[in-house]
């Protein structure tokens, strides 16, 4: 086995003008509106996270509840950036063999067979050969530091996975290199952009969150989710949408279990296009309710009476005839 | 003069309980860089990007940042008003030397009083149970702990398993038996080319992260104290373990018992808790609980030890459904009751009947006066009498 401090032979591709998409963002509103060139309505704040991330080369955790938009925004900015986009859904006991690399035992033990077979007596040198860099296989982690230009790096849903998984992403995260003990460090030859997030089922170590920029994602307001809806929806009226929007809003200022995200607003909104509704009406609505709440206690409180006085409330404000 | 307000800034947020150290301090003024100072909202957003690192100091650090933006002196005079009620990490309160600090000095034959006499046996329940519906706001009244209790605290949470079951994790660990694991297996062959034995891994079995409720209503006054010490040493001793405690209110006192001194943890949390001995609303608590934390902390199979005697009127059927929920959202559901007689017990409360098919284990700790009793309780072996009991 190759020991000491072992030089790497180099990613397979690296050219000198790797980051250079990347950088040219050099202003919030740059970034605001490469998020909108991908239908991805945010916040300033949200845009001046993802920009000081950009800038800082640092990771940018999200965090919020779920539906409101924090996976898409990784793959809109890495379709806005045209970089390749590698993803890590993570689970509980996931590991270093899933995510970042693996050795190839079968090739590994291949290779000793031809070496016996041609009687080979240098063992140092088939050890060198058994773990040399081709006998590695490549997942996401390690994929994202081997790439010729900057990828958009997405781990997703951190709070799945559990806690020394934490611990094994803090080098990647802070040096964007990783040590294999066979082998040596691989530092990245353009540094991904990371994006991480978290429902927040547990609370993700604080050493993981220190080397991370933080935005909290929130429910957007009226105006930014009518928006939203316009261009993940593009079916719907004018008027329908405002009238989904509205009562969704509304419906998240009730006591839920569960109140409904921007994703759900988009399912629903294309639930009743299918439908072909006009307006809002009490009975399209119960039936249709599945696509908004996926808790029985928030269906039955919302047929046992709310639904009809959220419309009712629509009604005074002149959304809804 | 930008460096000098961030310095300044971070120090205010760090006094008012945000965990900001130079280093935030440092990304901070590169955050400005890169932003710039002509729109204030952007400052905003870098500057809680770089600060905060949790959704629930986000309150606290706007208005700090609203008002600092304003005139950082006001900012610091607001700070000190503020400071008794926003607790950080560092402070500790002052108290009173505990009482084992001046028994450890005094000579080793002084015996501290028992904490409370016993029980007579005949007792069904307390005869403290009384359940008010005003909301008492009241503190603990604890006297801090005797060196022998606290040996004994610390040694039953050190070597006592806590009362749940162990749960199989995802994650391998070598075993005699089971996976073969062929990158170890290739290590062990190129190290010795000689032997062929696989190196085998089986999934891991390990206690989950647990999540202790403790009621702290008027009815268990007795046994509160008892129970949060034991619920201090399993915080101190394991990580993943949230410490809720709940009367007419649910509070999460977790970050008090990081401490490790048990006087100064228990402290902590009894000037965060505000209705110590009051009354008991367990339906309205556990709703509470099922819908604002169930989610964040039930996460990787955790385990729910709640610690109660169950006395509550159950008004309309709430708590047996907020109980139903909770078995549901929990991996498994531990019941340790304090009060209710071991042998030949009959569930009478409407409280303990709705509760009771809902736990996965029932733990009675008859007639808990002491640390001593509840090592006994935790010493059975695990399933006991709950099987006969439920239904």
């Amino acid at each position: 086995m190759a020991d000491g401090e072992p030089v790497l032979p180099p990613a397979p591709a690296r050219d000198g003008a790797a980051a250079e998409s990347v950088v040219a963002l050099d202003s919030v509103d740059a970034v605001a509106s490469l998020l909108a060139g991908q239908d991805y309505v945010c916040d300033r704040a949200l845009a001046t996270a993802l920009f000081l991330g950009l800038k800082l080369a640092r990771p940018l955790f999200l965090e919020g509840e779920p539906g409101v938009g924090k996976t898409e925004l990784a793959k809109s900015l890495a379709r806005g950036l045209g970089a390749p986009l590698l993803r890590v859904q993570c689970y509980e006991g996931l590991d270093v063999a899933q995510t970042a690399y693996e050795w190839n035992v079968a090739r590994q033990m291949m290779e000793i067979r031809l070496a016996e077979a041609a009687h080979e007596v240098d063992r140092e040198r088939l050890a060198r050969s058994l773990y040399a860099r081709e006998m590695l296989i490549e997942r996401p982690l390690l994929q994202a530091l081997t790439q010729p230009r900057s990828p958009v790096l997405l781990i997703d849903e951190l709070d799945r996975a559990d806690e020394p998984f934490d611990a094994f992403l803090l080098e990647v995260l802070a040096e964007s290199q990783i040590t294999i003990p066979e082998l040596g460090t691989i530092r990245a030859s353009a540094p991904p952009v990371t994006i991480i997030t978290s429902n927040r089922t547990r609370e993700v170590h604080d050493a993981l969150k220190r080397r991370c920029l933080y935005h909290w994602v929130g429910y957007p307001d009226l105006e930014r989710e009518l928006e939203i809806v316009r261009r993940r929806a593009p079916g719907s009226s004018e008027r329908l949408a405002l009238q989904v929007v509205e009562f969704v809003q509304r419906m998240r200022g009730l006591d839920l279990f569960k109140a409904p995200g921007v994703a759900e607003t988009i399912d629903w909104t294309n639930a009743l296009i299918a439908l072909q509704a006009i307006d809002l009406d009490p009975e399209t609505v119960h039936d249709t309710l599945g696509v908004l709440l996926k808790y029985q206690d928030d269906i039955a409180r919302l047929r046992g009476g709310d639904t009809a006085r959220l419309l009712d409330e629509l009604r005074a404000r002149g959304t809804l005839a | 003069m930008i460096g000098d307000n961030l310095v300044h800034f971070a120090r205010v947020l760090r006094r008012a309980g945000l965990p900001v150290g130079p280093d935030r301090v440092l990304a901070a003024t590169a955050a400005l860089e890169c932003v710039g100072m002509a729109r204030r909202d952007d400052v905003h957003a870098a500057l809680s990007a770089v600060m905060v690192d949790r959704h629930e100091q986000q309150a606290l650090f706007d208005a700090a940042f609203d008002a600092f933006w304003r005139d950082p002196k006001l900012l610091e005079q607001m700070m000190r008003e503020l400071l008794p009620r926003v607790r950080g990490r560092g402070n500790r309160p002052e108290t009173a030397p505990p009482r084992r600090l001046a028994q450890a000095l005094a000579a080793p034959a002084m015996h501290a009083p028992a904490a409370a006499p016993p029980e007579p046996d005949a007792l069904r329940f307390d005869a403290s149970f009384t359940f008010s519906e005003r909301e008492r706001l009241q503190r603990a009244d604890f006297e801090t702990m005797t060196t022998e209790e606290f040996a004994l605290a610390r040694r039953l949470a050190a070597e006592l398993p806590p009362p749940v079951a162990e749960v199989r994790r995802r994650r391998h660990e070598r075993a005699p038996r089971g996976r073969p694991d062929l990158r170890a297996t290739m290590q062990r062959m190129a190290r010795a080319p000689a032997t062929l034995a696989p190196v085998t891994t089986r999934p891991r079995r390990e206690l989950p992260p647990l999540v202790v409720l403790l009621d702290i209503s008027g009815s268990m006054d007795r046994y509160a104290r008892l129970l949060l010490h034991y619920a201090h040493g399993l915080a101190r001793r394991r990580c993943g373990v949230r410490v809720f405690t709940f009367g007419t209110r649910l509070t999460d006192i977790s970050r008090c018992l990081r401490d490790r001194d048990p006087d100064v943890a228990i402290a902590h949390a009894d000037r965060l808790v505000q209705d110590w001995k009051g009354g008991t609303r367990i339906a309205a608590c556990l709703a509470e609980f099922n819908r604002r934390w169930a989610r964040r902390v039930l996460g990787s199979n955790a385990a729910v030890l709640l610690m109660s005697d169950g006395l509550d009127r159950d008004e309309g059927g709430a708590l047996a459904e907020e109980a139903a929920r909770l078995h549901r959202s929990a991996h498994q559901l531990v019941w340790l009751n304090p009060l209710l007689r071991y042998d030949g017990f009959e569930p009478r409360a409407a409280g303990v009947r709705a509760l009771l098919p809902h736990v996965d284990r029932f733990l009675p700790v008859h007639n808990l006066a002491s640390l001593a009793d509840l090592e006994r309780a935790l010493r059975r072996p695990h399933g006991g009498p709950r099987t006969d009991l439920k239904r």
